[in-house]
């Protein structure tokens, strides 16, 4: 940790502004650019501050950093993108891209990932990512030609391997199913979380019709009118509250929705070890059975049925000369296999053991997070507990003067 | 219970002491002069062969020598009550007579004869009779006395003593043509400013009322929301470990903070949905008291009138004349009174129930604050003691 990037480099994600532009296909497009302003963190002389670097890049510039972190660094629990579209909105949220809250907080969380790619040990090493920061033109040419496209595996592969693999480690296994569960249970969260943000809204802003009323209805009264009035007041200023309140409490959602997407990456993680599990076990497979083969065409025995084994019955056997020459190949690809097989083993055993730190580190950051998160959320459920105490102690005054 | 049971007036049990009644309920004028103390409740349904109707019990004490005993207990349904409020508005037509509960809500949530529509009207007319009871005039009202003591066979026979269907038609045109004539040409500064008053006022309660039943609406919805919340939070620290009680706590407190929420609820309904209500209803029988009195000096306006073009018979007429200025001049001053006392009333239901409301919204505050609070306290604990057995060696 002391010498990843984060530490040496002051990073941030400090504007967004509204581009035009044409895409591939020579269309107009309107999309949102992030200006990334960096600084090095070193001590410097009195009064001299070190100068900022900046360049823009837009979203699907970090979709791209993203991808090939994760099919470079298969192993590691790799940092979430903030949301692409708004999702889990509550009435008062636009679900347009384009709307300003909406693009403030995707700065925020492109921000945030950036840092916590720079603050992770191995990937705040990355080159790549380094020029991400700092390379302002042909970056993209210089990500592709790293050919990281070719490493990444098929989708179909790995949901094949899902379901074929015998042997998977347990820890991953129990990982995918918490990975499920995290992701099932957050999303529930939000989803409930957003209906009582609503329904909390719509509470407080009625009270705000009071305002109005109570100050007409004082009008035609005397002794009643002041306490009315004033009472009316308190009103407007508790509807008005929670606009504030619930603003404050997208912050919340927004760190929740962090880990919600971090289930994918762990899930991600997983798969990469069924995937290599599969391959190991296919390779065992296929060295096992050439084995066997080899073994029948040595002994002349037939031990399992083949198909070759039928034909050579039936149209005469082989010459002695042609069973030692595909014995000898066999011997051949015998030998390739076992050593193909020892370097899987330790491939294998490699990304099991490297990534299981990654995945006790990632687990230590998210106990930490979600436990700050959840003690954040009790501070803003108590500001607002104040601020309605407080708006209820006034209108309680005014109530009784009426 | 298939038929209307005449139930014995005289129950052993009358559980409701006359002081804690006082406590009770809400009293306009001198609690301590009160000598009249009614109480309804117990609505028991009943099974004809051509209706449903619900009969509540009306228990009565009292220390006044008029009536015959100090205790009675009747059963009466809510044609009875209709019976009531019409006989008192044909004896003081210019008097405020207190609302009755609406014949059946149709827009509301409730179902006819549901709990919910028992107990809201039972309440309501447990304060009509009150509000009665309270009145320096009607208190003393002959019907309003019969209706409190007399046996169900009593009341029915005394109800058909009154002025027949046709006389009470005749009433009701007599009253559509006088005023449609006038009774506002001639009528005093005072009732035109409670007329413009009432028009603005009748506005603002409905409004109120709408107000106050969105945010009941709301605050319900709401509840429904928060009770599916902490559960959430529960089923998430099944699969935690570290932050399993963290979670916990959370689901806890949203647990409480959701019952809290039911009172906060409940405060509402109980307090100001009905003080609303019967206020909206209030500025409709007040409109009506006003036109009443106008009809009055109409009469007055028209017989003047018409002297005035037969200036023979003028001696003939100056009785009648008489006669209907005395109506006029007594109308006009138990109205003011009346008014003066409604106003009064009105300032200190209101200020009542909004200060009640408020109150309650702030003890909602307040037991929410002290849940979060003592997690908070909690977490941070947690923190210190990890602090510190992270510095053991």
């Amino acid at each position: 940790m002391e010498d990843c990037l984060a530490k040496k480099m002051e990073i941030t994600v400090s504007e967004a502004e509204k581009r035009t532009g044409r895409n591939a296909m020579n269309m107009q497009e309107t999309y949102t650019a992030y200006l990334i302003e960096t600084r090095a963190v070193e001590p410097q002389s009195e009064g001299q501050c070190a100068p900022v670097d900046s360049l823009w890049r837009r979203y699907s510039e970090f979709e791209l950093l993203r991808t090939y972190l994760s099919v470079t660094y298969p192993h590691i629990v790799v940092p979430p993108l903030p949301e692409k579209r708004a999702d889990f909105v509550w009435h008062k949220l636009s679900a347009d891209n384009m709307d300003p809250d909406f693009v403030e907080r995707r700065r925020i969380g492109l921000e945030n990932f950036l840092l916590r790619v720079a603050s992770h040990p191995v990937l705040c090493q990355d080159k790549i990512f380094y020029s991400f920061l700092t390379q302002e033109g042909g970056w993209r040419e210089v990500v592709n030609e790293t050919g990281f496209q070719i490493k990444a595996d098929s989708r179909l592969k790995a949901l094949n391997a899902t379901f074929r693999v015998k042997n998977p480690d347990k820890r991953f296994t129990e990982l995918k199913h918490y990975s499920d569960e995290l992701q099932s249970v957050i999303s529930h969260l939000l989803r409930v979380r957003a209906r009582v943000a609503d329904r909390l809204y719509g509470v407080y802003k009625v009270h705000g019709n009071y305002g109005r009323v109570f100050s007409e209805w004082s009008a035609i009264e005397k002794e009643m009118g002041d306490g009315l009035q004033s009472a009316g007041h308190h009103m407007d200023v508790y509807a008005a509250s929670i606009d504030d309140i619930l603003e404050e409490e997208e912050h919340y959602a927004d760190q929740l929705k962090e880990y919600l997407f971090y289930a994918e990456a762990l899930r991600a993680v997983c798969r990469k070890h069924e995937l290599m599990q599969y391959d190991l076990e296919m390779a065992a497979q296929d060295l096992t059975s050439k084995k066997q083969q080899c073994e029948e065409l040595a002994t002349g025995t037939v031990r399992t049925f083949s198909l070759k084994g039928m034909t050579s019955k039936l149209f005469g056997q082989e010459t002695p000369e042609q069973r030692e020459a595909k014995v000898k190949v066999l011997e051949e690809q015998i030998q390739e296999g076992e050593e193909q097989l020892k370097s899987k083993n330790l491939e294998g055993r490699d990304f099991v053991k490297s990534a299981w730190a990654d995945i006790e580190r990632f687990k230590e950051q998210k106990n930490h997070d979600l436990k700050e998160a959840l003690i954040s959320y009790a501070v803003m459920q108590i500001s607002m507990c104040k601020k309605g105490i407080q708006v209820w102690t006034n209108a309680k005054e005014c109530f009784s003067k009426m | 219970d298939t038929s209307l049971a005449e139930v014995n007036s005289f129950s052993p049990s009358m559980p409701i002491s006359p002081l804690s009644m006082i406590n009770q309920y809400k009293f306009e004028d001198e609690p301590e002069l009160r000598d009249l103390f009614i109480t309804v409740d117990d609505p028991e349904s009943h099974v004809t062969a051509i209706e449903t109707f619900i009969t509540y019990r009306v228990a009565t004490k009292t220390s006044r020598g008029e009536f015959d005993s100090s205790e009675y207990e009747v059963r009466r349904r809510y044609q009875d009550f209709l019976w009531l409020k019409s006989k008192l508005e044909e004896a003081h037509p210019t008097l405020i007579i207190p609302p009755l509960p609406e014949k059946f809500i149709m827009k509301g949530m409730v179902e006819r004869f549901s709990d919910e529509f028992i107990e809201t009207r039972r309440k309501a007319l447990h304060k009509f009779l009150n509000r009665i009871a309270d009145h320096p005039t009607l208190t003393f009202n002959e019907d309003f006395k019969i209706f409190l003591t007399a046996q169900a066979w009593e009341l029915s026979s005394h109800k058909k003593q009154g002025p027949g269907l046709l006389s009470r038609m005749g009433q009701t045109v007599r009253a559509v043509t006088s005023s449609v004539r006038g009774g506002v040409k001639n009528r005093p500064e005072m009732f035109t400013e409670m007329n413009h008053y009432m028009e603005t006022f009748s506005q603002k309660i409905n409004v109120l009322d709408k107000i106050a039943h969105r945010i009941y609406k709301e605050e319900r919805e709401y509840f429904n929301e928060m009770k599916e919340y902490g559960p959430i939070y529960t089923l998430w620290s099944a699969s935690e470990e570290d932050i399993a009680d963290s979670l916990k706590g959370v689901a806890s407190c949203i647990d409480k903070c959701c019952k809290a929420a039911e009172k906060w609820m409940a405060g509402l309904s109980e307090n100001l949905l009905p003080i609303l209500h019967e206020y909206v209803l209030y500025s409709e029988i007040l409109m009506g008291v006003l036109k009443r009195r106008d009809q009055i000096q109409g009469e007055l306006d028209s017989k003047v009138g018409a002297l005035a073009s037969k200036k023979t018979e003028k001696d003939m007429f100056s009785e009648e004349i008489g006669k209907l200025e005395d109506k006029v001049e007594c109308a006009n001053n138990a109205l003011k009174a009346d008014w003066d006392r409604w106003k009064q009333n009105m300032q200190c239901d209101m200020r009542s129930a909004f200060t009640i409301v408020a109150e309650n919204n702030l003890h909602y505050y307040e037991e929410c604050l002290a849940t979060w609070e003592s997690f908070l306290a909690s977490q941070t604990v947690d923190l210190h003691v990890e602090e510190d057995s992270e510095d053991r060696p």
